[in-house]
């Protein structure tokens, strides 16, 4: 355990003075506070805000979570010299790089709402839920961007990979969401939609935002069924408990990878 | 020592004033009302009055001063039987619910020419109830029900089977129904606010030649619902804040010769829902941050959608059918992206309004959990790359460049 919080410490310091991670706060930061500015009010920038975590978050997270894996390769090596445990060693470069990054997304979004603490309306409860939702996303790529560059030698390969994996995420799964949905359209779908949302934590996420706005009503019985499901302890619980093994499946294989792998 | 000047005023024939105050010698309002004749003008003095329901079935004008209290309980407060009658100034409490009697504050029954005004009501299970009135004006009226139940409340301005009446300027809350209109024609509403109903914040069947104009409707569980009518006239009215899933900014059903105009619509799950309408001109409405602006049935004939505003919708249009049959003609849309080359504020290329995945999502309800999604604002991406995607239904083929429409 010292020497995961050892190389996490490490990792931390290395991190926080890397351009990219501040340069990614930095733009997050730009856009919120560009969204307040336009004029919107605290209700509707979280509205406007939520394709921007749902798409950017995952994106950056893969596509720096992959390429930092392959950066740090020599690092790795030499770490492998020492008498430090591969688990340990896993755990600390993980968490080296998805607490920064959820740091920087907490800061960067949350910064332009604190500043306006009180003198706006902020929709207190969807902002929490906004920022909780972009933290598990942020935890969840960067395991399955460690499990990629693991599985994969060629850095290539498995970038490509990676933004594959944030395509299907973002859009292939709603593209074929929308055809099962055409093509069953005389079957009660609530039920299966349900199913289907859970296995997509980007869609999970989303509709756990939706269903926190207004939007909802919008939505019809669809909506209802969602509501009731998610407005359970249960059903919150089951949505909570499928993000943290979104997180936690790639995160095992990725460490099993990891204490196998010949470097 | 009342009653041989009564008797005097009588043989004279003249109208007379009558008071009624607590601790004189006439201390109730039924004392008063057995006493007055024709022509007479009751005023009451401030206090509160917890009388058996009383009968005006003679053309009387009622007073109050000073707001005096009038206490119902298991009974109606006023019922109106003649004509010419006015009832002003009074505050009226607690008329207890009932399933097989529709009491009312004030219930006004085959009579004309009535006048209600300035009144407050106060938990009454129906507020004023018109049964078969003709020429009645219903005025500045302050009217507040705690209802929950639809069952436990009724409405709060109530006419059935009359005609030519006037309501207008009152302020009703938390009833089933804020007005409600059936088989009444020529009515004028006007300048009411109807907010935080259980129901609707109006609501009118059968009732033809009837105007609303400067109404404001906010926040009712259920919006407004016009039914069943013809030559309506809904001008300036605003329907705001009908929020959840069955709730319309307006539903016209069956609604044929009549015309909307410069109406507000914002921020309903639905602006306007229309369903076999017939004739209908909607005209320089503005349909704004609905959920959808408009749908429009198939079985709505020549309806007529022209200079309206359109923005910030989630879907602007939507119909059940390709074959839909209204028509859209120099509207502002703010989703339009052509352009107008020869300046004459029209855009030069047709506006598709219902987009593909407003189409999908009428033919299939639950594909509205990608709303918001990423692949649907890449669906309306695509649309606008190959504009071949979107479903030719309805076009308005000289959409405005700009709102308010600006003369080239």
């Amino acid at each position: 355990m010292r020497g995961a919080r050892k190389i996490l410490g490490y990792q931390l310091r290395d991190i926080a003075r890397n351009r990219w991670v501040i340069g990614y706060a930095a733009i997050l930061l730009l856009l919120t506070e560009a969204l307040f500015q336009l004029g919107g009010d605290g209700g509707r920038v979280v509205l406007s805000l939520l394709n921007l975590v749902l798409i950017f978050v995952p994106l950056v997270a893969l596509s720096f979570g992959t390429l930092y894996l392959y950066n740090a390769r020599e690092f790795i090596e030499l770490l492998l010299a020492q008498p430090v445990g591969r688990g340990a060693m896993f755990a600390g470069l993980w968490g080296g790089l998805a607490l920064p990054l959820s740091t920087a997304l907490l800061a960067g979004v949350g910064l332009p709402f604190l500043f306006r603490a009180g003198s706006t309306t902020i929709p207190a409860r969807s902002l929490l839920v906004l920022l909780g939702t972009g933290v598990m996303l942020t935890l969840t790529f960067t395991a399955i961007a460690f499990l990629i560059s693991l599985r994969f030698e060629d850095r290539a390969r498995g970038f490509g990979l990676a933004l594959l994996v944030w395509l299907g995420c973002a859009v292939v799964y709603d593209g074929l969401v929308l055809l099962v949905v055409t093509i069953f359209s005389r079957w009660p779908l609530e039920t299966p939609l349900l199913v289907l949302t859970l296995l997509n934590p980007l869609d999970l996420g989303r509709v756990v935002l939706l269903l926190d706005f207004d939007v909802a009503a919008l939505m019809g019985y669809t909506g209802a069924v969602f509501q009731r499901f998610l407005g359970t302890a249960l059903g919150l619980g089951i949505a909570g408990l499928a993000l943290v093994l979104w997180t936690a499946l790639p995160l095992l294989l990725g460490a099993r990878r990891f204490r196998r792998r010949d470097f | 020592m009342i009653l041989p000047l009564l008797a005097g005023a009588l043989l004279l024939g003249a109208p007379r004033t009558i008071r009624v105050a607590p601790g004189t010698a006439l201390p109730t309002i039924s004392t008063a009302l057995g006493v007055a004749a024709d022509g007479d003008t009751i005023r009451v003095g401030p206090g509160e009055y917890r009388e058996p329901e009383l009968v005006i079935a003679r053309r009387l004008t009622l007073l109050g001063e000073g707001w005096p209290v009038l206490v119902g309980g298991d009974h109606q407060i006023l019922t109106v039987t003649a004509d010419d009658v006015t009832i002003a100034g009074f505050v009226l409490r607690e008329v207890s619910p009932s399933a097989t009697d529709d009491r009312a504050a004030i219930k006004v029954r085959d009579a004309g020419r009535c006048r209600i005004e300035n009144n407050t009501l106060i938990d009454t299970f129906f507020g004023i109830y018109l049964s078969r009135a003709a020429g009645c004006v219903v005025r500045g009226n302050r009217i507040r029900g705690s209802g929950t139940t639809e069952a436990l409340s009724g409405n709060a301005i109530h006419s059935w089977s009359s005609n030519d009446l006037r309501i207008e300027g009152n302020l009703v809350r938390g009833h089933r129904d804020g007005i409600y209109l059936e088989f009444t024609t020529g009515a004028v509403v006007r300048d009411n606010t109807s907010s935080g109903n259980l129901r609707y914040g109006l609501h009118f069947m059968f009732s033809n030649q009837c105007e609303y104009t400067d109404n404001h409707f906010l926040a009712n569980g259920a919006g407004v619902a016009v039914m069943y009518s013809h030559h309506v006239l809904m001008e300036r009215n605003t329907f705001a804040e009908s929020w959840g899933s069955g709730a319309y900014g307006v539903l016209l059903k069956d609604i044929s010769d009549s015309r909307l105009t410069g109406n507000r619509f914002d921020r309903n799950s639905t602006g306007l829902f229309g369903e076999g309408t017939n004739r209908v001109e909607v005209t320089g409405n503005e349909f704004t941050r609905n959920g959808w602006g408009v749908r429009i049935m198939a079985d709505a004939h020549e309806t007529a959608f022209t200079g309206n505003r359109f923005s910030g919708n989630s879907f602007d249009v939507s119909s059940n059918s390709a074959n839909a049959a209204s028509r859209f003609r120099g509207n502002y849309w703010d989703r339009y992206a052509g352009y107008d080359l020869d300046r004459d504020g029209y855009g030069d290329v047709p506006f598709a309004p219902v987009r593909l995945f407003a189409l999908v999502v009428q033919q299939n309800e639950p594909a509205l959990i990608l709303l918001r999604s990423f692949f649907v604002s890449l669906l309306d991406l695509a649309e606008r790359v190959a504009p071949v995607l979107t479903p030719r239904m309805m076009e308005d083929p000289r959409p405005l460049m700009q709102w308010p429409a600006v003369a080239p």
